[in-house]
């Protein structure tokens, strides 16, 4: 008798990204007042982002274009007339109670972002194109600090910081397009490389500066109907949100196989406990009664200036990968190292520019100098002594022999903390040229030999091992300056007899 | 009644002083305000200030505006620096401005002296001035009826000669009415042609500041004052704002042929028949000026009245979330949550009639009503202002009541807030239409009590729209009575 097991439903998960991304124009949106980050509480304050009586607001042109860069960046279609929106909710720390926004006429939509998943060195790229549903121009509500407690419940009282209030955002919606949280995490690093990239925005997610809600819902694969869907807080980094989502998919499909309800609800990833839980419940979705902002008239972007500001957008990061693997060889995942941080591009193209084998280059940059980076805990490799013109002359000495790469290595240290002018200085005063010469290496080798003819006799007599004894001795006369490859021809040679 | 330009004659000939010229209006102010009740806030000390400043100038020698030295009063919801402003409402009580609204700057600039700000209807919501949280306005004709309003404290400052002109804010009649039933004149300029910086919003999109005046000329020296682009205000025309006072001197007749068009609309059913009458005397006599009269229909003219209480309430529900005890005005004791904060001070601060429209608004706003109510008022809107552009192919200037009544009694009509609403069914349709409309004093009933006519222009038609209503008022002398208030 034969029993057939049940077979298993699969799931797959459903996911969509929304990202609040502030800009970093020296002025608020709607305001002339600094968006200085760290300023002590309520100095970066006026009528207007107060929302005083009788005040207006006006819009700093500079978010415009950051919007339209960024629209154009994700491949959106940029609206010819486009408006603000007033969006309306009583909350302490939003001072006119409604949030200048935009509603039903976006500044951006219908675009996309690819994401490149590589697992490890050699593999290939797996690309995805990610849909971008749309993308606005809203201002940023201030800050609430709640007294004897870091949340609301269990505080005496709540102070209100408005230095945040008034900093101009972009959101940015994507389609459900995202299936596991490795994707998520990928799809916003994308866009964080993206805005960095444009130069519009630090995207520092523990400032907060991008944050990013997820929504998920799960259901059996092959069903085309969504599951209930679940709203996700509180991620402070790319791997929270990964991690976030694992643990979200796997408690959905878990209460689905128990028979358990899910509900529409928010939830938020705790951090300490690596788990997500209920915060409030979502049913019946609040009303803002929008309407449009009558202090503000519509933006219609001139063809000339889209045109103007398309000119001006950068290489982007998924360009730049592309030209790395193209024009430098360059494998998948070292490209998206050298990529990922726009300074280290700039470092790396810097070095490759003044002829430096990209290889190479790509190697240090990803090696010494990565891990120099990493101890000193510096913010960006152009905080590094060493600069890429003058690495680019450290690879052109070895390549051209004037110093062997151990030499390289050993003064690296000097060269990453002192100003170098010249590196063929710095080896010539130090003495440090490497010995090619075969007249003068073999002098040396001759020398070695004659102090040793016990052991050259026990070479001749089979112990060829001892090889790296007669090289060790070269070196040692030399202070590691012979060349390598020309020491071992030569005492080959001589040592034949 | 002394004139703008007289004053200043007198001024510059120092035949006058600016700080007399204060005082005369303070001691005014004094002598009346107890039975006019149309200022909230006496500003003698700086105003007296403002004035010794400006008779420097002069003894210096040095050359001073048109409206230097002449007393000004400002309606209380414009904001000026260090000085209370209060729109009249409790829930900003003792609320003083850290900033200063275009306007009154600009008139500072131009060494106006401001010697209060009047009374209003709060937030500038109602057609009495009976719905201020502070004071009931007497109007100068008979103290037992309202002046009209919202701006009613300003229209009876300058009938009273408590200051020699004033400024207003209409957003759906709120200076032309009052004007109307205080006899004097009274500018809604074309939307946009005059910062909003600084005046407390109540219907952002219909809001428009503009100024009082005891005759055409001393209305247009004020228009001139505070008109122009302003970057503070993102709905601010760029426009060449010309002096408009010039335009109307010496004495303009139309020339050529000036195209009068009566808006049939406005004359039916709910217009008093003494009204009826003084505004098509009026009309008579625009025609014996030369003008050319048509009746032109307006289909949609009477669809501006509830276009109006859907639009107008809806902005004002999201313009007066603001007033929330977070960060100024009163706050309400003993709350116990945040909640709690926001209902009591809210339900203490704002009287009915704000409270009436905030429900209003936020109701024709909310989701499933938005398509129905704020929507189809917006469409409305739009017919109207087609309406209007198809009319000013026909004519330049039209016509109609300021107002369907004259001055109706104190406590007349507050309980019934239609009725009330019904006062601004002339006016109404030009502020949805972003259009200039003045009133003019056309002649009194047989109470005593001033008529006034509204002229409509084009758009940024200012200009014409005060050459017609000076040739008017200088073929009439109805702008020369005056209140027999001692």
């Amino acid at each position: 008798m034969t029993v057939i097991a049940p077979t298993k439903t699969k799931y797959e998960a459903v996911i969509g990204l929304e990202t609040h991304c502030q800009l970093n124009t020296a002025t608020k949106i709607f305001s002339p007042v600094s968006t200085n980050f760290d300023s002590p509480p309520n100095t970066n304050i006026s009528p207007i982002c107060l929302g005083y009586p009788g005040v207006l607001p006006v819009l700093n042109e500079k978010v415009l274009e950051s919007a339209v860069k960024a629209g154009l960046a994700l491949n959106c279609q940029i609206a010819p007339y486009s408006k603000f929106d007033r969006k309306q909710y009583f909350y302490p720390d939003l001072p006119k109670n409604y949030q200048i926004s935009q509603f039903d006429l976006p500044i951006a939509e219908h675009g996309w972002l690819e994401i490149e998943l590589v697992d490890a060195k050699g593999d290939e790229a797996q690309r995805k194109k990610i849909g971008i549903t749309r993308l606005h121009m809203e201002e940023d509500a201030g800050k609430l600090v709640h007294a004897g407690s870091d949340r609301l419940s269990g505080s005496t009282h709540s102070l209100v910081d408005f230095n945040r209030a008034g900093v101009p955002l972009l959101e940015i919606v994507s389609e459900p397009d995202i299936r596991t949280g490795e994707e998520a995490a990928e799809y916003g690093r994308e866009l964080r490389r993206i805005v960095r990239y444009l130069g519009i925005s630090d995207g520092n997610m523990q400032e907060g500066s991008l944050r990013c809600d997820v929504n998920i819902s799960v259901r059996p694969v092959g069903q085309e109907e969504f599951g209930v869907k679940v709203e996700i807080k509180n991620m402070n980094s790319f791997s929270a949100i990964q991690k976030a989502i694992d643990y979200e998919i796997e408690r959905q499909i878990k209460a689905i196989e128990n028979g358990e309800p899910i509900f529409q609800e928010t939830r938020l990833w705790e951090e300490g406990a690596q788990k997500t839980i209920s915060m409030r419940s979502k049913e019946g979705s609040s009303d803002y009664r929008y309407f449009p902002e009558p202090d503000l008239p519509p933006i219609e972007v001139a063809k000339k200036q889209l045109e103007e500001w398309r000119s001006q957008l950068p290489e982007l990061p998924a360009q730049k990968r592309d030209r790395y693997e193209s024009e430098y060889g360059l494998s998948a995942y070292d490209t998206r190292i050298l990529t990922d941080d726009l300074d280290v591009a700039q470092y790396f193209e810097a070095a490759v520019a003044k002829g430096a084998n990209p290889k190479t280059v790509a190697n240090w940059v990803m090696g010494d100098i990565a891990a120099y980076v990493n101890s000193e805990k510096l913010n960006s490799i152009t905080e590094v002594v060493l600069k890429a013109e003058t690495l680019a002359e450290l690879i052109a000495l070895i390549e051209d022999k004037t110093i062997s790469g151990k030499i390289a290595k050993e003064i690296l240290p000097d060269l990453l903390t002192k100003e170098v002018k010249s590196v063929q200085k710095l080896v010539e005063s130090k003495g440090l040229i490497q010995i090619s010469n075969p007249d003068e290496l073999d002098a040396i080798i001759d020398k070695v030999l004659a102090a040793n003819p016990d052991k050259v006799e026990q070479f001749r007599n089979g112990k060829t091992k001892l090889q790296g004894f007669f090289v060790g001795q070269v070196m040692k006369e030399t202070s590691g300056r012979a060349d390598p490859k020309l020491t071992n021809q030569i005492l080959g040679k001589k040592l034949k007899g | 009644m002394t004139s703008i330009r007289e004053l200043h004659k007198q001024l510059v000939r120092k035949e006058r002083s600016a700080v007399e010229l204060a005082n005369e209006a303070l001691d005014r102010i004094q002598r009346l305000e107890p039975k006019l009740h149309s200022f909230l806030h006496i500003t003698a000390d700086s105003a007296l200030a403002q004035a010794k400043a400006v008779d420097a100038k002069i003894a210096a020698g040095e050359e001073i505006g048109m409206l230097a030295g002449i007393p000004i009063g400002i309606k209380d919801n414009m904001c000026t620096a260090g000085i209370p402003t209060t729109c009249a409402s409790k829930i900003l009580d003792k609320f003083v401005p850290p900033y200063e609204s275009t306007v009154t700057q600009k008139l500072k600039d131009a060494g106006a002296v401001m010697v209060g700000k009047t009374n209003l209807d709060e937030f500038a919501m109602g057609s009495s001035t009976e719905n201020s949280g502070y004071q009931v306005t007497a109007n100068p004709w008979d103290l037992s009826r309202v002046p009209g309003g919202s701006s009613g404290g300003s229209a009876a400052a300058v009938a009273a000669a408590e200051c020699v002109v004033a400024l207003g804010s209409d957003t759906g009649g709120s200076i032309r009415q009052p004007a109307a039933l205080c006899g004097v004149v009274g500018l809604k300029p074309t939307y946009g042609l005059v910062s909003r910086y600084g005046l407390v919003a109540y219907a952002s999109s219909l809001d428009q500041i503009g100024p009082f005046g005891r005759s055409v000329e001393d209305a247009a020296v004020l228009l001139s004052a505070i008109a122009g682009y302003d970057p503070k205000d993102s709905t601010s025309l760029k426009v060449e704002i010309p002096n408009y006072a010039k335009l109307i001197r010496p004495n303009f007749r139309p020339r050529g042929r000036l195209r009068v068009g009566i808006i049939k609309e406005t004359f039916g059913g709910g217009l008093d028949t003494v009204v009826e009458e003084k505004v098509k005397a009026a009309i008579e006599t625009l025609q014996h000026l030369g003008a050319e009269i048509q009746i032109i229909s307006c289909p949609t003219f009477s669809y501006g009245l509830p276009a109006y209480y859907i639009i107008a309430p809806s902005e004002a529900s999201a313009n007066l979330a603001r007033y929330d005890a977070v960060k100024y005005g009163i706050r309400a004791e003993d709350a116990d949550n945040l909640v709690e904060m926001y209902k009591e001070t809210r339900a203490q601060g704002f009287g009915t009639e704000v409270k009436r429209r905030i429900m209003l608004g936020t109701y024709a706003l909310s989701a499933g009503y938005y398509d129905a109510y704020y929507l189809k008022a917006q469409k409305v809107r739009a017919l109207i202002k087609q309406d209007f552009d198809n009319a000013f192919e026909k004519v330049d200037v039209l016509v109609s009541p300021t107002s369907p009544t004259t001055a109706f009694k104190a406590g007349e009509k507050t309980a019934d807030p239609l009725s009330m609403y019904l006062s601004d069914l002339m006016t109404i349709p030009v502020n949805l239409a972003g259009l200039p409309g003045i009133n003019v004093p056309c002649g009194f009933d047989d109470k005593g009590l001033p008529v006034g006519m509204q002229l409509i222009g084009k758009p940024l038609g200012e200009s014409l729209l005060l050459q017609v209503a000076h040739a008017y008022e200088q073929a009439t002398d109805w702008h020369l009575k005056t209140p027999k208030l001692q």
